[in-house]
C-alpha cells in the first residue's frame, strides 16, 4: 500500500465519528432515493402487468339502460378493439356483526364465460356460476376487512328486497386496485365492497334483461381516445349516458398514479435536500482537515509530491466516505423498498407486486454521490492544490481580534470571561460560524420536511369533515328522491337535522375547452354540508349562475362574468347558458356549484335530491341504521366517523410508514450535522483549551467555552431552521400538487417543537461526547502541535 | 573521512550547483511592500556545507525557499546547474524538488499519522534512486524507533526522522531551515552531526540556516544576510566537527 494511502486510512480512522456521521447522511439521501425509485418501478411494473394481463379497459361509460344490440354498434366505432357491456349497481349491504349499512357495487360477469375486459383474478375459491342463485365473488380488500372466506354469506337490499349473497370466490380486478366509493369518498374497506355476479342473475334482480348500463372499451393501437369518446357519447346519449371517461377518471387508477407521483417526488426532493446537507458537511469537514494539515501539505509538496497527487489524496478521502455512505444507503434503500412493496400489497391489490431493483437508479445513486462529494469539497480540495508550498510552510497568520460590534454596543465586561471568549471566537470566524449555524438549521429543516405530511393530512381531514361538513351520515339515492321520501327520512326517529343536495352530471364548455364534471346544487345557508374555501371561510353558493372552483376555472379558462354553456347529461339533457358568478379556491377536485332551487328550475323538475345529509342523535344511531337498511332507493350510506377512522387506518398507515422512514433519516442527519459542528469547534480550539487547562482552569470552565459556542450556534439555528423547514415544506407541497388535489401547507407547532427537540437532544449528546473528549484532552501533545 | 580533503576538493573544482543572480523578493501586503530580498547574488558549490546567518527577518528562509524551488523570486534568476528555475513551470519545479532536493524544516513537518519509517517511505516511494528507509534511519541512529509515531518521539528525534526523510532519496542538495531552532544544545549537536555526516558521506551540497553563529564554525562557507542582502561571505579555513561546537 502506498504510504500516502496509509496516511489516508489513518486520517480516516482519526475522523471516525465524523466520517461515519457524514456517510450516514449520504446513506440517508441515497436510501430514500433508491427506496423511492425501486418502489416506483415495482409498483409501476405491477400496475402495468396487471393492466395488461387482465385487460384493463381504456374507456368507460355508464347509462340508464342500453339495449343489447347497441353494444355491437359500439364495437364498430373506429378505434375500438373490444367493447363489453355489463350491469353495475350500487346497493346497500348488510354484514353480520356490523350495525351500520355498507355499500356494495354489484358488477355483472358475462354469461359466455370469460370476461374480455377487466378480468378477475381469483385468489381464493372460484368464479360464480350463472345457474346458482346468489353466487358472487367479492373484492379481496373487503373480504380481508371482514375475514370473509368462500362459503360465507352477506345480505344486500335489492329493490327493497333483502337478498342473500353467497361468496364463492375472492377476486382482484384491475379496475379496483384500490376501492373507493365515487364522489370524493374516502377509501373504506369495511363498508364498501365490490361484488361480481353472473349477468343472468343481475338481469333478473334488477329487471334488466337484454340490457346493459355500463360499457367498457379497449382501444385499438393508435386510436384517438377523444374521438372514440365523442362517438360513444353520441351512441349512448339516448339511453341516459352521463358521458364517457377514460382511465384518468377511474378512482383506483388515479390513486395508484398519485402514489407513483408521490414516489417520484420523494425520489427527487428528499434526496436533493439530504445530499445537499451531506455536501455541505463534507465541505466543512474537509476544509477543516485541509486547514489543519497545511504543514503536512507543505512537506509533501516540498519533497516533490505534485499538486495532482496531493489533491487526489484529499479527494480519495472524500470519495471513500461518500462511496461508503452510498453503498450503505443503497442496501438500506433496497431493504426499505422491499418493506414498502410488501406494505403496498396490503393496500393496493395487485395479483403480484414483487420488488424490482432499479439498476438505473443504483447507477444514478453512485453518480449522484460522486457528484455531491466532488461539488461539496471542490473548493476545499482546490485550496490544497493551489496552496503554494512556501506559503504552506508558514503557519496561518494569527487571527486578528478586534473588539466586536456586539462589544461596542453591549458592555461585555459584565459578562463572564468564558462567555466573552465564546463571543469573540464566533466573531473571529464569521464564515465558519455561519456554516455551523446553517448546518444545524438544515437539520431542523429536514426534520420538519420529514414530518409535516401528517399535519397536512390531519388538517385536510379536519377541514373537510369537521369544519366544512357537520353531518354524521350522507346518503346517496339510486334515483333522484322526491320530497316525500326526503320528508320521511328527515323525520326518522333519531334524525336531528337534515339537508339535501341535487347533483347532476354535466359537461361544461367555455370557448373550445370543455370538462365533464358533476354540478352540486346546494341550499343557501346550509348548516350541515357547508362549503369552505382554502382560507376556511364559509362560501355561499350564489343565488344565480354557476360557481366554479378555481382549478376547474383554470382548465376552462373562464373567469367571473363569463358565460359558460352547460350540457346536462341526464334526462332531458337540456343545454343551459350560465354566467360564472363566483369562483372558489378549494384544495381538491374539479367542482361546480349552483343554487339548488335554481338548478331545479333549469332542469324543470320538482324538489328532488340525489343525496341527503343527516345529523343523528348518537344514542339512536342503531335505530337509524336499521331504518336505512330496509329503505328502498338508498344506494349508499357514508358514515363520516367510521370513514375517517378507516381512512386513517389505511392511507394514513401507508403515509406514516413513509413518514417514519423520513423522520428516521432526518434524525440521522440532525445528529450528523450537530456532531460534526461540535467536533470541528473542538478541533479548532483544542490548543486554546489545553493552554487554559495548563494555566489552571478546570474541566468545567474550559468546557463552558466550547459547549457555550455549540449551544449558541444551536439557539441561533433553531428559529432559522424552522423558517427553512417551512420553505422546504412549501417546495414539497408544490412538487406534490396534481390536478386532482393539492396538499395544504400546514406545519403544526408540535412539528416545529418536535424538530427543535430532536436537534436540541442531538446537541446535548454531541455536547456530552465533546465534553468527554475535553476531559481526555492530552495537554502535552495538544501544546506540542503547532496549529 | 577527512573534512579538509573534501573542502580542498570543493574549492578546487568550484562547480556551482546553485547560482542566484540579482534575486529580489517583494511581498505585497495591501498598501505595504516588504522587500524580503533586495538583489542577492550567491553561488552554492558542489559538496560544500554552507551556513546561512542573519537576523530574524533578514530573508534567510525566503532565499532558501527560492533555491529549493518552493517559491519564485520577484525578479532575478536562479539556476540549478544549467536549469533556469525562474523560467520553470510549477510542475517542473515539483519534479526538480522530487528528484534533487531534500528539505529539513524548523518544525519537522512530519506526517503525524505515519510512523517514522513510513514518513521516510513516503518519500522513497516517489524517488528515483532512494536508499533503504531503514538505512536512512540508521544514519540518524533511529533504526530502533522506526515504528514510533511522531507524537511518541522527542523533538530531536522527530528532527532526525525529518533528516532521514530528507536524505533517503539521496538528494543532490539538502536545505535545512533552522534544524536546531527548537532543540537544546545536546540534541542540536546530534542533529547537526547527522547533517554533516550526510554531507561528508554522500557529498550532498548542504545549506543550513541558523541564528546561532557558533554553528558557523562547522561550515565550509558562511553567508551572512542582512536586510535582504548578502552582507558577508566568509570561508572557514578549518571546519570544526559538530561534536566540538559550543554555544
Ligand atoms: N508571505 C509573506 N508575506 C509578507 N511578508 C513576508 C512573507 N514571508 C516573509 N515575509 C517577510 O519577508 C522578510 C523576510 O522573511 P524571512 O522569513 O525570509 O526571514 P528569516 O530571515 O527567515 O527570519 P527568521 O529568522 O525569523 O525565520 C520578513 O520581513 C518577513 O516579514
Ligand atoms: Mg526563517
Amino acid at each position: 500500500m502506498r504510504k500516502l494511502d496509509r496516511k489516508l486510512l489513518r486520517d480516516l480512522s482519526q475522523l471516525k465519528g465524523q466520517s461515519i456521521a457524514i456517510a450516514m447522511v449520504i446513506a440517508a439521501g441515497i436510501a430514500v432515493f433508491v427506496m423511492s425509485m425501486c418502489a416506483y418501478v415495482s409498483m409501476k411494473g405491477g400496475q402495468q402487468r396487471f393492466y395488461r394481463d387482465f385487460a384493463f379497459a381504456d374507456i368507460f361509460a355508464e347509462a340508464k339502460r342500453c339495449p343489447e344490440p347497441l353494444l355491437e354498434r359500439i364495437g364498430q366505432i373506429s378505434g375500438v378493439a373490444t367493447a363489453e357491456g355489463r350491469l353495475v349497481f350500487d346497493v346497500l349491504l348488510i354484514v353480520s356483526g356490523m350495525q351500520e349499512p355498507g355499500t356494495a357495487k354489484l358488477i355483472s360477469l358475462p354469461e359466455s364465460g370469460d370476461q374480455k375486459l377487466n378480468r378477475l383474478h381469483i385468489t381464493r375459491g372460484r368464479m360464480p356460476e350463472s345457474d346458482r342463485t346468489g353466487e358472487v365473488a367479492v373484492s379481496e380488500m373487503f373480504a380481508e376487512a371482514h375475514g370473509i372466506v368462500p362459503g360465507d354469506e352477506v345480505s344486500t337490499v335489492i329493490n327493497g328486497r333483502l337478498q342473500q349473497l353467497r361468496i364463492v370466490g375472492i377476486a382482484l380486478s384491475p379496475e379496483f386496485v384500490i376501492q373507493i366509493q365515487g364522489g370524493g369518498g374516502l377509501p373504506d374497506k369495511k363498508r364498501y365492497g365490490i361484488f361480481w355476479m353472473s349477468q343472468r342473475q343481475m338481469e333478473a334482480a334488477f329487471d334488466m334483461s337484454g340490457a346493459f348500463n355500463s360499457v367498457t372499451l379497449k382501444l385499438a393501437y393508435g386510436a384517438n381516445p377523444q374521438q372514440v369518446m365523442t362517438h360513444l357519447d353520441q351512441l349512448m346519449e339516448p339511453y341516459g349516458s352521463v358521458g364517457a371517461y377514460d382511465r384518468d377518471e377511474n378512482v383506483s387508477h388515479q390513486f395508484v398514479n398519485d402514489e407513483l407521483l408521490q414516489l417520484r417526488t420523494m425520489a427527487t426532493i428528499a434526496p436533493a435536500i439530504f445530499l445537499s446537507v451531506a455536501a455541505f458537511l463534507l465541505n466543512i469537514v474537509v476544509s477543516r482537515i485541509i486547514a489543519q494539515q497545511r504543514e503536512q501539505i507543505a512537506a509533501l509538496k516540498a519533497f516533490g509530491y505534485s499538486n495532482f497527487e496531493v489533491g487526489m489524496h484529499y479527494l480519495d478521502l472524500v470519495l471513500l466516505i461518500a462511496i461508503g455512505g452510498m453503498l450503505l444507503g443503497t442496501f438500506f434503500g433496497i431493504w426499505m423498498a422491499a418493506n414498502l412493496t410488501e406494505m403496498y400489497q396490503e393496500f393496493y391489490k395487485f395479483p403480484v407486486l414483487s420488488l424490482m431493483i432499479d439498476r438505473m437508479s443504483v447507477l444514478l445513486a453512485l453518480l449522484l454521490t460522486t457528484l455531491v462529494a466532488l461539488l461539496g469539497t471542490w473548493h476545499a480540495v482546490r485550496k490544497s492544490i493551489t496552496l503554494p508550498p512556501a506559503e504552506a510552510m508558514r503557519p496561518e497568520p494569527p487571527p486578528t481580534y478586534r473588539p466586536t460590534l456586539i462589544e461596542r454596543f453591549f458592555p461585555t465586561e459584565l459578562l463572564p470571561a468564558a462567555l466573552r471568549m465564546v463571543i469573540r471566537n464566533v466573531q473571529r470566524k464569521p464564515v465558519k460560524s455561519a456554516a455551523s449555524v446553517l448546518g444545524i438549521s438544515m437539520a431542523v429543516a429536514v426534520l420538519i420536511v420529514g414530518s409535516f405530511s401528517l399535519d397536512a393530512l390531519q388538517y385536510l381531514i379536519d377541514f373537510q369533515f369537521r369544519m366544512a361538513q357537520r353531518q354524521d351520515l350522507s346518503l346517496g339515492f339510486v334515483e333522484p328522491a322526491t320530497s316525500s321520501v326526503i320528508y320521511e327520512l328527515s323525520h326518522l326517529p333519531g334524525v336531528l337535522e337534515s339537508e339535501t343536495t341535487r347533483g347532476v352530471a354535466a359537461r361544461i364548455r367555455f370557448q373550445q375547452r370543455s370538462k365533464r364534471v358533476g354540478i352540486a346544487g346546494l341550499i343557501p345557508n346550509p348548516q350541515l354540508f357547508r362549503l369552505l374555501d382554502d382560507q376556511e371561510n364559509v362560501v355561499q353558493v350564489p343565488e344565480r349562475g354557476i360557481m366554479l372552483n378555481s382549478a376547474l376555472a383554470d382548465i376552462l379558462g373562464a373567469e367571473v362574468g363569463d358565460l359558460v354553456s352547460v350540457e346536462v347529461l341526464e334526462d332531458e339533457r337540456p343545454k343551459l347558458d350560465l354566467e360564472v358568478t363566483a369562483l372558489v379556491n378549494e384544495f381538491g377536485g374539479l367542482n361546480a356549484y349552483m343554487n339548488k332551487q335554481e338548478l331545479h328550475e333549469a332542469l324543470q323538475e320538482s324538489q328532488v335530491a340525489t343525496g341527503a345529509f343527516l345529523r343523528v342523535d348518537q344514542n339512536l344511531l342503531d335505530t337509524v341504521y336499521q331504518e336505512l337498511k330496509i329503505r328502498p332507493g338508498i344506494a349508499n350510506v357514508t358514515i363520516k366517523m367510521t370513514a375517517i377512522k378507516s381512512f386513517m387506518e389505511t392511507i394514513a398507515e401507508n403515509m406514516l410508514t413513509m413518514r417514519s422512514f423520513n423522520i428516521f433519516f432526518a434524525v440521522v442527519i440532525a445528529i450528523g450535522v450537530v456532531y460534526n459542528c461540535a467536533r470541528i469547534s473542538l478541533s479548532e480550539q483544542s490548543r486554546d483549551l489545553a493552554t487554559m487547562r495548563v494555566m489552571g482552569f478546570n474541566n468545567m470552565e474550559v468546557s463552558t467555552i466550547l459547549l457555550g459556542e455549540i449551544g449558541l450556534f444551536t439557539l441561533v439555528a433553531l428559529p432559522l431552521g424552522c423558517l427553512l423547514g417551512y420553505l422546504l415544506a412549501w417546495a414539497m407541497v408544490l412538487g406534490l400538487a396534481t390536478e386532482n388535489y393539492r396538499i395544504p401547507l400546514v406545519v403544526n407547532n408540535t412539528t416545529f417543537a418536535f424538530a427543535c427537540t430532536i436537534v436540541l437532544a442531538a446537541t446535548f449528546v454531541s455536547g456530552v461526547i465533546v465534553q468527554r473528549r475535553i476531559r481526555k484532552l492530552d495537554l502535552v501533545s495538544a501544546l506540542k502541535t503547532r496549529d | 573521512m577527512n573534512a579538509t580533503d573534501k573542502l580542498a576538493g570543493a574549492t578546487k573544482q568550484k562547480t556551482a550547483v546553485f547560482r542566484a543572480l540579482n534575486v529580489t523578493k517583494v511581498y505585497r501586503m495591501g498598501e505595504v511592500q516588504v522587500h524580503a530580498l533586495r538583489g542577492v547574488n550567491v553561488e552554492l558549490y558542489e559538496h560544500e556545507f554552507v551556513v546561512l546567518l542573519g537576523a530574524s527577518g533578514s530573508g534567510k528562509s525566503t532565499l532558501l525557499n527560492i533555491l529549493g524551488g518552493l517559491d519564485v523570486p520577484t525578479s532575478g534568476s536562479v539556476f540549478y546547474l544549467d536549469h533556469d528555475l525562474t523560467a520553470s513551470e510549477p510542475s517542473e519545479l515539483t519534479n526538480f524538488r522530487r528528484d534533487h532536493v531534500g528539505f529539513v524544516f524548523q518544525f519537522y513537518n512530519l506526517i503525524p499519522s505515519l510512523t517514522a519509517r513510513e514518513n521516510v517511505e513516503l518519500i522513497t516511494e516517489i524517488a528515483r534512486n532512494p536508499m533503504d528507509p531503514m538505512e536512512a534511519l540508521a544514519m540518524v541512529h533511529l533504526q530502533d524507533r522506526a515504528n514510533h509515531f511522531p507524537a511518541q518521539l522527542s523533538g530531536g528525534e522527530q528532527q532526525r526522522v525529518a533528516i532521514a526523510r530528507a536524505i533517503a532519496k539521496r538528494p543532490d542538495v539538502l536545505l535545512c531551515d533552522e534544524p536546531t531552532g527548537a532543540l537544546d544544545v545536546k540534541t542540536g549537536i546530534v542533529v547537526l552531526e547527522a547533517i554533516s555526516r550526510i554531507n561528508a558521506e554522500l557529498g550532498t551540497t548542504t545549506a543550513v540556516i541558523t541564528h546561532n553563529a557558533a554553528i558557523a564554525a562547522m561550515a565550509d562557507r558562511v553567508i551572512s544576510l542582512s536586510d535582504g542582502q548578502i552582507h558577508e561571505v566568509r570561508e572557514n579555513s578549518e571546519r570544526i566537527a559538530a561534536s566540538r561546537l559550543e554555544w
